[in-house]
């Protein structure tokens, strides 16, 4: 059952973006770890961590476009899922440091000290240990969206009131987590991470190790979201993106199959999420900010929705455009991407990689015809050549 | 849930519902027996597709009972129960999946398990291909099988959607103006496909198309303002005074 889902996840596209990935995940690595600095082909630690944030960014557009792009179900609060899976995260990491905080105390993190708490809240237990963390990185973000897709797909909210609400989602759990109170470090949020499973997070083997995980988990879950939209599932939430009362009529439960990808997308956030936090060495509640779960839909857009690969590219793209554009003129940005969603939306509906897409199927189409002329032409030639030259 | 609905397969009695004020459906008492083929005609508004909505569950009545199979009681369940209970539904415009191929819109309407594990891990046996194709030359679109249903010509579209319908293996069929926008000869081969299917389930056409409704030769029920004016064949309620004040001679 299971391998015959993953056999039919593979088509050439996803056996490439696969490939690269995993050569990505070893190379990338070896070139920064096993060439001296001043070797042409070095990669610099900084670069490692930078590639390897735009690779989670990547794993949370493909997690939207899972929803977006063929639930059609515009999620505007999925940068909420990333962060919850980061703060996961980095609540382990907080528990790593130990004594060796500003404060020194073996149990509480120093800002729990600093507001003169004096026990560690009961949410806080358990994540000493790597493996419980890691089981709520993808529990705490699915859980979250299946509770609110349950009540907001069984009452079928649909279209922008759907959007508006995850807005408001993502908002409520900014001013949550901006308290003091809440216990999870108000508006420093969690830094100052000391290190992961043992070994040093500033270290250029940790940074390395990060950036493959990350790579892997990206491909990883492009073989999952990939089975899941080609198996009969995925026809169906493509059916009802469509036309969701035919499907409906068809006999599907269409809220069930919506809860069901909006969670397991809300999961692959949480990891991605998970994986940032270390990179970037700092988790706070501006991750909830309305506007990065725009930006993700900017992403998805501009690559291509509907196309697993699209989102992956443009989340690269975007970002790695943001990277050049911020250090040169930092108070455009803004407005370039603002304009860069303009210019997609009305001039590459499809995104890069839908359009890319387009036109091969196109030239593959003109071939095909131009090779089935050429035959004809040739077969109704056929009988006069030898005459002629004899 | 009393003897009053004596195993008829569709039960209405006294449905009435009300859109902002505007009664679309007053009173109406409607029956199909198992096996049936039943045509129902009527002027614009009388409440047609609404009637087909409350069956299929799509709108809720405000008063009245609709029952099915005798004592299944309809307006407690949703549109995707009511379906897989064995009632399928053709739509007045044809509305088939356009981004998907004639193969796949057959295989997401065939009768099997639709739950999201049953779909996410279900495999294309031989015996759902055999039925896939066998739909597919009933519905002659064998040689359209790999084109998206969007590319599709109109008559094909409302053929695909019938082909759905089949595929679905429903008890009874609820088919709205199923010949709108097909050629006359489209529209014959229509009718006898649809005879072809009531032999084997109930089926209730909704038809502007006299012509239409003459080639089924079967008994007709005449709507008009949400209730039933006239009941029988069609030569008699092609007569009555009432249809051709209301409809006929509109
Ligand atoms: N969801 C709705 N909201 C408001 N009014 C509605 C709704 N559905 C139907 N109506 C109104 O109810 C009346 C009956 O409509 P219905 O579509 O059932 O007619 P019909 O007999 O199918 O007509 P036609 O032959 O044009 O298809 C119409 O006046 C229509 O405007
Ligand atoms: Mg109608």
């Amino acid at each position: 059952m299971i391998t015959s889902f993953l056999v039919k996840s593979l088509d050439r596209t996803i056996v490439i973006a696969v490939a690269i990935l995993m050569v990505l995940a070893v190379l990338v690595p070896a070139l920064n770890l096993l060439t001296a600095p001043d070797h042409p082909l070095h990669v610099p630690t900084y670069l490692v961590s930078l590639f390897g944030k735009y690779l989670t960014y990547a794993l949370l557009a493909l997690a939207l476009d899972l929803v977006w792009g063929f639930c059609g179900i515009l999620s505007l609060g999925h940068a909420a899922f990333f962060a919850l899976g980061g703060y996961a995260m980095g609540m382990y990491l907080m528990r790593q440091i130990g004594t060796r905080g500003s404060y020194g105390d073996p149990l509480l993190p120093d800002f729990m000290v600093f507001l003169n708490w004096k026990e560690l809240p009961w949410f806080w237990y358990g994540f000493d240990m790597f493996w419980f963390a890691a089981l709520m990185v993808v529990l705490v973000p699915g859980f979250i969206a299946f509770v609110f897709g349950w009540f907001a797909f069984r009452s079928r909210v649909n279209g922008v009131y759907l959007s508006i609400i995850t807005q408001a989602m993502t908002y409520a759990l900014l001013l949550a987590f901006f308290r003091n109170d809440m216990g999870f470090g108000g508006n420093n949020g969690l830094t100052d991470f000391k290190d992961i499973l043992g070994f040093s997070i500033q270290a250029d083997g940790t940074r390395a190790a990060l950036f493959a995980a990350s790579a892997l988990a990206l491909a990883l879950s492009l073989v999952i979201t990939s089975g899941i939209v080609r198996s009969k599932l995925g026809k169906v939430l493509v059916a009802l993106r469509d036309a969701e009362s035919r499907t409906r009529f068809l006999g599907y439960r269409v809220e069930h199959m919506k809860l069901f990808a909006f969670t397991v997308s809300a999961m692959m956030a949480g990891v991605a999420g998970a994986l940032y936090v270390p990179q970037v060495g700092i988790i706070n509640p501006g991750e909830f900010a309305p506007g990065n779960s725009i930006e993700v839909v900017i992403w998805t857009a501009v690559g291509g929705r509907g196309t697993l690969i699209g989102p992956i590219v443009g989340a690269i793209l975007v970002n790695g455009g943001k990277s050049i554009f911020t250090a040169a003129f930092p108070e455009f940005w803004l407005f370039a991407l603002g304009g860069l969603f303009v210019l997609v939306t009305l001039f590459l509906p499809k995104g890069v990689v839908g359009t890319a897409q387009q036109l091969l199927a196109r030239g593959r189409a003109d071939r095909k015809a131009a090779r089935r002329q050429n035959r004809d032409e040739e077969t109704g030639l056929g009988p006069a050549e030898p005459m002629a030259a004899e | 849930m009393t003897g009053k609905k004596p195993r008829s397969l569709l039960y209405l009695d006294g449905v009435s519902v009300s859109f902002d004020g505007f009664k679309a459906l007053n009173a109406l008492s409607f029956i199909v027996e198992p096996g049936e083929l039943r045509a129902i005609i009527g002027p614009n508004g009388a409440g047609k597709t609404t009637m087909m909505d409350i069956i299929t569950g799509k709108t809720r009545p405000d008063e009245g009972e609709v029952y099915f199979r005798g004592d299944i009681d309809l307006t407690q369940k949703d549109e995707a129960d009511i379906a897989q209970l064995g009632i399928g539904r053709k739509f007045q415009k044809p509305s088939v999946f356009e981004s998907h191929t004639v193969w796949d819109n057959l295989e997401l309407a065939l009768n099997r398990r639709r739950g999201v594990f049953a779909t996410l891990f279900y495999r294309l046996t031989g015996e759902d291909k055999a039925r896939i194709e066998e739909i597919l030359s009933t519905v002659r679109l064998t040689a359209r099988r790999d084109d998206l249903a969007a590319n599709l010509s109109h008559g094909q579209k409302q053929w695909l959607e019938i082909g759905m319908l089949l595929a679905q293996e429903p008890e009874l069929l609820l088919v709205d103006e199923p010949v709108a926008g097909m050629t006359d000869a489209e529209t014959a081969e229509t009718a006898v496909l649809l005879k072809e299917i009531a032999r084997t389930r109930s089926v209730v056409v909704v038809e502007h198309d006299m012509g239409f409704i003459r080639d089924l030769g079967v008994k007709v029920t005449c709507l008009a303002e949400g209730s039933v004016l006239a009941e029988g064949s069609i030569d008699f309620v092609s007569n009555d005074p009432k249809v051709i004040e209301n409809y006929l001679g509109r």
